[in-house]
């Protein structure tokens, strides 16, 4: 067996990828990397494409990096991987969809994110926009026998939540089978992205998912800046890290909450709220908005920390710190909430393996994988914080993986405080080098690792920016997960994922 | 659990103090929604949410309306889980294409007389996303609005006097 080095030495490398290797191979050499993730011995990070070429970026050893494999696709067709590694079956049904690139001895076929209503087919292919024919209904998978029924939910949801659907078969109280059918929130931000300027561009990334709106800024700055070739002042690279761990905090404390909200244990969901609320508030308070939209860019941040918002952390930290531990004890005392999240909706270790599952998902399944740690990238490498891992891949377990990154998110916030250089927070971009030139970058957003692939034209802008949410390989598991629960405990198991809709469908 | 409890009849509550001179706005806002849904609608007013294809970061400011601070609930304000139990539609998102079916169905079993509030700037225009293959760009593209909220996203105050806004509007419906 090739390790992942050797398979790329036997393509022909492209000059100018950063900071990881991207090379030109061909059909063999695609379907032996196919082969070998099927086998198990590497993780497949994103599967992307191109105006007429895919992509696809593999990970065998963490400390050895990513490395990315292109194929131009002859007469618009790739030898698929789907049909030997069932992760990227939903990429390639995307690729279709978005560039007409067809995935050949692909299993599944059905269109994935268009559902036939965009008035045009391919919107991003070469070729096309192809004309468009009435679409067919969706085929939903069948699950057939004796006192089967089944539930059709959304894409209108019965609470404040994302648009999708869900097709569960269910016996008695028992789902049989769950199918998501997503794309309800597609907005074409690829598209969106082909020739826009850096400023705009690093707007639609912040918007990908409103969750995780300082992530994917910082996602997106960081590719930019690595295909530029630009050095961003280390008060920035701090701020950012303050940023994304506030962010990480917010989302937590909200989520926690919410799970236990779904279980019908109102006292948790209040308390949690709370402190997700001091989170907003001190954000507003130092970068002055609540959820830190805009606040990352290329060349650095757009606010700067001054005494007040310094203050507000101070307090927040405080008030988090004298609450929190209340709340641990509170949900781990509380039997009639144990009752329903122990146990439920449990992700097995090797299937989580299998999807490179990111986040508290893959954690809570014994997947020992941080983006932070995985590919250091400043501050972290010089910062200290634990991750932890738990194997029971159940929503208790999800919770608790939660819980301790709350304490490690707290720790990192006040080892900023502490350390936080002074000095400029922004450095102006040299607008167009006057080549090419491409950048990718992977950082731990709080509900897993988020891929940024970019390529900039010599006026810098953008050529093709690919994002890749952690949701891509979340959301069908989830589908394993809910097997042979009741249909009572969906809420409370899908909070605990918590897949994004809008960075999915994009 | 009692001790956070007792902790909480201790303290008294997080939801913002009665109107003080100053700061006092979104006790004002509160008073003042109160007093125009009782009039408008007797106790209560029930909203239906839908995400039109949101990046969710709307989403994430009208849910805090239900966090302790804010306590949407105590005016009579409610979120309902079925269209046919409301009285506003609160739209957020630049209306996908892949979302309009479902938004005008929604709107359809609103019962009459229904307010539809268009909250983002998303929903205003389409905001970032206007031009895209994928989305309408706003919510009045798709269905009739009478109230928009700007901001992206709007904060829950924002939020508030928005729904403020629209309790004071007359309107022969
Ligand atoms: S208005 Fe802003 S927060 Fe709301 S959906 Fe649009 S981009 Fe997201």
């Amino acid at each position: 067996m090739p390790t992942l080095a050797e398979l790329m030495q036997r393509g022909r490398a492209v000059p100018g990828a950063r900071p990881w290797p991207r090379v030109q191979v061909d059909a063999e050499l695609w379907q032996t990397a196919g082969q070998l993730l099927a086998e198990g011995h590497w993780t497949l990070l994103g599967l992307w494409a191109d105006s007429g070429a895919v992509h696809m970026a593999l990970l065998a050893e963490p400390q050895a990096g990513p490395g990315i494999l292109s194929l131009d696709c002859a007469n618009g067709k790739f030898p698929s991987i789907g049909r030997l590694h069932p992760p990227t079956v939903r990429l390639e049904r995307t690729i279709q969809d978005l560039y007409g690139l067809e995935a050949e001895g692909a299993s599944d076929s059905r269109p994935w994110l268009d559902h036939g209503s965009w008035g045009v087919r391919h919107p991003l292919g070469e070729w096309t926009p192809s004309p468009v024919a009435p679409m067919p209904a969706y085929n939903f998978l069948e699950a057939e026998g004796e006192g089967l029924h089944r539930i059709a939910v959304g894409p209108v949801h019965a609470s404040v939540i994302e648009p999708g659907h869900f097709r569960f078969t269910v016996n008695g109280e028992a789902v049989v089978r769950l199918e998501e059918r997503l794309g309800y929130a597609h907005k074409g931000i690829d598209g969106l992205m082909r020739e826009a300027g850096l400023e705009q561009a690093v707007k639609l990334a912040g918007r990908t998912s409103g969750d995780s709106t300082v992530a994917y800024a910082l996602a997106f700055s960081r590719a930019a800046e690595t295909a530029l070739q630009i050095e961003v002042p280390a008060r920035a690279v701090w701020l950012r890290a303050l940023m994304a761990e506030m962010e990480r905090l917010a989302n937590h404390f909200g989520d926690i909450g919410a799970i236990c909200n779904d279980a019908s244990f109102v006292v948790m969901h209040a308390q949690c709220g709370t402190l997700r609320e001091r989170v907003l508030r001190a954000a507003e308070a130092c970068f002055g908005h609540r959820l830190m939209r805009d606040r990352i860019l290329p060349g650095g941040v757009a606010a700067d920390l001054g005494a007040d918002g310094i203050a507000a952390l101070r307090g927040l930290l405080q008030e988090a710190r004298r609450h929190f531990p209340t709340l641990i004890k509170l949900y781990d005392n509380t039997a009639s909430l144990q009752d329903r999240t122990v146990g439920t909706g449990r992700l097995t270790p090797e299937l989580a393996r299998q999807f490179g599952c990111g986040g508290y998902v893959g954690r809570a399944s014994g997947r020992d994988f941080d983006a932070r740690r995985a590919f250091p990238y400043a501050p972290y490498d010089q910062l200290q914080f634990d991750v932890r891992v738990a194997t029971e891949g159940d929503v208790n377990a999800r919770v608790w993986i939660r819980i301790w990154e709350v304490e490690q998110s707290l720790a990192l916030v006040e080892q900023i405080l502490d350390r936080l250089p002074a000095g400029p927070v922004r450095v102006g971009l040299n607008q167009g080098s006057g080549n090419a030139t491409e950048g990718m970058a992977i950082v731990e957003g709080f509900r897993g690792d988020i891929l940024v692939w970019l390529r900039l034209d010599a006026d810098g802008k953008v050529a093709r920016c690919h994002m890749r949410d952690p949701s891509w390989f979340q959301w069908p598991v989830l589908e394993a997960a809910i097997e042979g629960n009741i249909v009572a405990d969906f809420p409370l198991c899908n909070k605990s994922f918590n897949c994004s809709y809008s960075g999915q469908d994009l | 659990m009692h001790r956070i409890l007792f902790d909480n009849l201790a303290k008294g509550t997080l939801t913002e103090p009665p109107p003080a001179p100053d700061e006092s706005a979104l006790a004002e806002l509160a008073a003042a929604l109160e007093r125009n849904a009782r009039r408008k609608l007797g106790r209560s007013l029930s909203i239906r949410q839908v995400d039109a294809g949101s990046c969710n970061g709307c989403e994430l400011e009208i849910n805090a309306l239900g966090n302790p601070f804010y306590d949407l609930e105590r005016f009579g304000l409610r979120f309902v889980a079925s269209p046919r139990h409301a009285d506003v539609l609160l739209v957020t998102g630049p209306v996908t294409r892949n979302m309009q079916i479902a938004l005008e169905r929604t709107y359809r079993a609103t019962p009459d007389p229904k307010w539809v509030v268009a909250a983002g700037d998303c929903a205003l225009d389409g905001g970032m996303f206007a031009g895209s293959y994928a989305c309408l760009g706003g919510v009045s593209a798709a269905i009739p609005v009478d109230l928009h909220i700007r901001g992206c996203p709007p904060s829950p105050t924002q939020l508030l006097k928005g729904l403020l806004a629209l309790l004071q509007v007359d309107k022969a419906r």
